[in-house]
């Protein structure tokens, strides 16, 4: 009899665990303060938006993404834990948990919105889809395309804007389809394809990569809008708010002119934007669960979004993407945050 | 329970309850535990379908009907970016069941060759056949294939300085571009020719058989049977009028065009997973033909067979007996792995299925279902097939 009671006591034991798990969903904000580490899905190796350096140190647009909001969530820039993933790895990281977010030069579209449970705050970087050739093949335009072959990485909405721009075009083609984007480049690189695909920004960084990148052009087509942005899940709007707001000041400081240079004076500034921004007025900070030097932390540590985006990717960094659609509304671009009121 | 509880359990003989009869008690715990495995799976699917709900994930196989929107670059069956996810499905398994079928041939008859010459009382051909044998087996199947891809690719010249080959082929770095046939009118009929042939030779061997059994005497089948099988699609060919034309590869742009392609990848896959999985069959192919003993050989001799007969009625019907269930889980080894695919960018089903498919749709958990009961499947099915076959060559004891 011992032995039955103790099988029950099992199972039982099983099912009142069982119950236990579906119950226990903590609320993203409580679980990055309570494990003192944002966890930030990032690009596997994509220089200026997220790239590792020989000692493993992070930098890049995405990353600066992660690191102000873990200046802004834990008050330290440096507390996040970054983890790689590919395009196929990265949505099922986030949905499962082991993501806080994901800034991940991923697009948003409607479908991953309506039927991933995804929800995206903001776009940090407004691209489009283009195509890079070997200037030895003589094209000058993606129309002049017909019959190549075009070598694209798995997973992304690249290889769907590829096949509507041949359809729509009536241009025949072939594709190939790598894992990585390392192995993609190689096949590009040894003749297999005619071109390598994917957005714009993506090209010139490659482009740098490559061993002779004077031979490589990219095209003028762009065939596709490709709004890129952080990503959370669905089911924690707090989290959701703290992250969108966390994008929305970074461009309301380039707005203002608060840098992370002239921060501390502008803590004296008598602009009211500028004291609602660091908290100085109203208790906006406090809103989202947060404090209200939030926004303060995240300058202080990381930069306003012209800042960013210059030294990651803009004038300041190897790549040297001119800003184009990503300047601010009120300088030719379309960049434009909520006010903080 | 509670009255059985009084028992006290040290004296065991005192109760009569049915609760201690030891095959009762069996069947208890069996069920408890049958519940508890049935609960476990019900709490998981359960779990998992809140969760999705929950999150606003997308579940159930509709999918399967939408449009895919994406390309393939190797389609046995039609296929365009206006199909559904469905038929990608499809697409995927065929290009998967296209290598592992080619691979499974191919790593056979080369891992018999080199597992014979590891045999060999040639030195240097032992020796050589050895090397092979522990250089490819010892490294990883992955470096392979990048090697063939890479390293290959990498010298072969872009198409416009294509090798040529004889009877209007061309291979560059695009890959292996054939003549390809196509039938014309009155081609059914050479069609018609063949099959017609193979019935007939499969009544001959029947009937050959039949009489060897009842006179002794040998029929020469295999002569037969060639001329039967090449003759009369042949004799058809030409009096209906050579009802075949060829479309040759033709460079215009940046590709030939025209012509059958076969792809580098293709060809990339198929030596890398046949090389490897041929140097495990070698060592397969080695041990049965050793675990014949060396007297069977010796009596075939006495009895005044040749060698060749010897080797064919009396070692290989043995050792084969060895090799056929190792080589079962080789080719279920060879099947699973042409999912690596996916690094050198062949059109697999793990490619194309468990890759754009998922990713596109997000349906992680059905995809990743389906995929795994596809390779359940294949393999089974390939299990059952080699078992039927050793059942065939299984010595049978009279």
């Amino acid at each position: 009899m011992k032995h039955l009671a103790r099988g029950v006591f099992w199972v039982a034991a099983m099912m009142v665990a069982g119950a236990g798990v579906v119950e226990a969903q903590q609320k993203t904000l409580d679980t990055v303060k309570a494990r003192g580490q944002l966890v930030c899905g990032v690009n596997v190796g994509l220089a200026g938006f997220s790239a590792a350096d020989d000692k493993g140190v992070w930098s890049g647009l995405d990353v600066a993404y992660c690191k102000a909001i873990a200046a802004a969530v834990l008050g330290d820039a440096g507390k996040v834990r970054y983890v790689a993933t590919t395009t196929k790895e990265r949505f099922t990281a986030l949905q499962s948990r082991e993501l806080d977010v994901l800034a991940r030069n991923t697009t948003w579209t409607l479908q991953r919105d309506s039927q991933q449970g995804l929800a995206f705050v903001g776009v940090n970087y407004y691209d489009g889809q283009g195509f890079i050739v070997k200037k030895s093949a003589g094209v000058k335009t993606g129309k002049e395309l017909s019959g190549a072959t075009v070598c694209v990485q798995t997973g992304t909405t690249t290889e769907l804007n590829l096949a509507d721009f041949f359809r729509s075009n009536n241009l025949q083609y072939k594709t190939l389809v790598f894992d990585k984007a390392d192995e993609a480049l190689k096949a590009y690189q040894a003749d297999r394809c005619d071109s390598y695909t994917t957005d714009a920004s993506g090209l010139y960084s490659v482009r740098l990569q490559m061993a002779k990148p004077d031979e490589h052009m990219v095209l003028p087509d762009v065939i596709s809008k490709e709004p890129l942005g952080p990503v959370v899940r669905q089911d924690d709007f707090q989290w959701f708010t703290i992250v969108k707001w966390v994008h929305f000041a970074l461009i309301n400081a380039e707005e203002a002119g608060v840098t992370q240079a002239n921060v501390d004076q502008m803590l004296t500034s008598t602009v009211p934007d500028i004291k609602r921004l660091l908290g100085k007025e109203g208790d906006f900070g406090k809103g989202i669960g947060l404090d209200n030097e939030w926004a303060y932390r995240m300058i202080k540590q990381v930069g306003n979004y012209a800042e960013v985006f210059e030294r990651n990717v803009g004038a300041g960094s190897r790549i040297k993407i001119d800003r184009g659609l990503n300047k601010l509304w009120s300088k030719g671009g379309i960049q434009y945050a909520p006010p903080i009121r | 329970m509670t009255t059985t509880s009084r028992g006290s359990f040290e004296d065991g003989t005192a109760s009569r309850s049915p609760l201690y009869r030891p095959e009762v008690r069996q069947v208890i715990y069996q069920v408890l535990l049958l519940l508890a495995l049935g609960y476990l799976v019900y709490w998981v699917v359960n779990n998992v379908a809140d969760n999705l709900r929950r999150q606003n994930i997308a579940s159930g196989f509709d999918f399967l009907n939408r449009t895919s929107g994406f390309d393939v670059s190797q389609t046995l069956i039609p296929y365009s970016n206006t199909s559904t996810y469905g038929r990608a499905f499809w697409v995927g398994l065929l290009n998967t069941l296209l290598v592992a079928g080619l691979g499974i041939v191919f790593a056979t008859v080369l891992g018999f060759v080199i597992g014979i010459a590891r045999l060999s009382s040639n030195w240097l051909v032992a020796r050589l056949a050895g090397a092979y044998v522990e250089i490819v087996r010892n490294l990883p199947l992955l470096l392979q294939l990048f090697f063939w891809y890479f390293a290959v690719l990498k010298t072969l010249p872009s198409p416009r300085q294509s090798y040529v080959l004889p009877g209007g082929a061309f291979f560059n770095v695009r890959g292996l571009y054939l003549p390809m046939p196509v039938p014309e009118m009155g081609f059914s009929r050479v069609a018609a020719a063949f099959w017609a042939a193979l019935i007939l030779s499969i009544g001959i061997g029947w009937w050959a058989r039949r009489r060897q059994r009842v006179t002794g005497q040998r029929f020469r089948v295999l002569r037969t049977v060639l001329v039967l099988v090449v003759g009369m699609p042949l004799f058809a060919y030409f009096t209906s009028g050579q009802p075949l034309s060829w479309s040759y590869p033709e460079l215009r742009g940046f590709n030939f065009q025209g012509g059958i392609v076969v792809l580098p990848e293709l060809l990339a896959l198929l030596f890398g997973l046949s090389f490897y999985t041929a140097s495990f069959i070698a060592e397969i192919v080695r041990a049965g033909i050793l675990g014949v003993p060396k007297g069977q050989t010796e009596a075939a001799q006495a009895l005044g067979l040749t060698n060749r007969q010897s080797l064919r009625l009396v070692i290989v019907p043995q050792a084969a007996r060895i090799i056929i269930p190792p080589l079962t889980s080789q080719y279920l080894n060879l099947t699973k792995n042409s999912s690596l695919a996916v690094a050198i960018g062949y059109p697999d089903f793990v490619n194309v299925f468990t890759g754009t498919v998922l990713n596109q749709t997000g349906q992680a958990i059905e995809v990743i279902l389906v995929t795994m009961a596809v390779f359940l499947l294949l393999s089974l099915l390939t299990s059952i097939f080699m078992n039927w076959f050793n059942r065939r060559m299984a010595l049978v004891e009279r």
